[in-house]
């Protein structure tokens, strides 16, 4: 196969920014680090959302407004929106292989993920503030 | 487009390159590799879900009925049992990469009883947390 990208040793590597973009390191050890936080958090979850079953508005909403609820809620969704961010980055790294293409996706993925985790940490603060 | 180092035998770029997954005789641990990735990526899209759920309960109690009431119809729970096994096959592939990290889990026996456990494990956790939701509600 020829079409791969030219040598990281190359001279000119640098330039077309081909080379490493020196920040692997930082995420694959945040992902490691969110992965480890998210085993209990996630299990936190699964419990929060699992006593909501079968309650009504009142019952759900003071149960979502409990300070330890919602600071477990709320990590939760800082570690997770983190986690998934760099999980779709290292997809689109390994998938798609067109430049500008990969540079939306790559845009699109910050967007989104910034957009929901805003909007949850928002929301579950709202539900325990007002 | 063939590159080839200037001077060079134009042996340089022959670096080995990884064929397609059909090449490859489908295996467990090769499975479970690429259900953790899709997990991934529904997890990614689920979290619309989790907001959404959310702001309506922020928004009023009429949002919050109207969610839940498309939460508890047919097609809603097949999506919320379907993201209730990813999380958990996507977490307890996530505690499998846990123990790789630490440098055990990679011998013949082991990683494939950890492919096992993945697989079996996600799949009795998402039926035990619906039974007990059932029991509870």
């Amino acid at each position: 196969m020829a079409t791969g990208p030219a040598p990281v040793t190359h001279a000119t590597s640098k330039v077309r920014f081909l080379g490493s973009a020196k920040s692997g390191t930082a995420d694959a050890w945040n992902m490691r680090v969110t992965s480890l936080a998210l085993v209990p958090l996630s299990i936190a979850f699964i419990a929060i959302v699992l006593s909501l079953a079968g309650k009504d508005y009142a019952a759900a909403r003071a149960e979502l407004g409990h300070p330890v609820v919602a600071i477990i809620m709320l990590l939760f969704i800082l570690s997770g929106i983190f986690h998934m961010k760099l999980g779709m980055q290292s997809i689109i790294d390994d998938y798609v292989h067109d430049a500008h293409l990969k540079e939306w996706s790559l845009i699109a993925n910050l967007f989104f993920s910034v957009c929901i985790g805003l909007a949850c940490i928002f929301a579950a603060l709202k539900l325990s503030l007002t | 487009m063939t590159h080839v180092e200037p001077g060079g035998s134009g042996l340089e770029n022959r670096r080995p390159m990884s064929p397609h997954l059909q090449i490859y005789r489908p295996t467990l641990t090769m499975i479970m590799s690429i259900s953790h990735r899709i997990t991934g990526i529904a997890l990614y899209f689920g979290t619309l879900l989790l907001a959404w759920l959310l702001i309506a309960a922020s928004a009023s109690p009429a949002a919050y009925t109207a969610a839940a009431a498309c939460v508890n119809s047919i097609p809603g729970k097949l999506i919320l049992f379907g993201f209730t096994w990813a999380l958990f096959h996507h977490l307890l592939g996530g505690i499998r990469h846990i123990i790789w990290d630490t440098g055990h889990g990679f011998a013949y026996p082991q990683r494939e009883w950890l492919a096992q456990a993945t697989l079996i494990g996600g799949i009795v956790l998402t039926v035990g947390v619906w039974g007990i939701a059932y029991l509870v509600s």
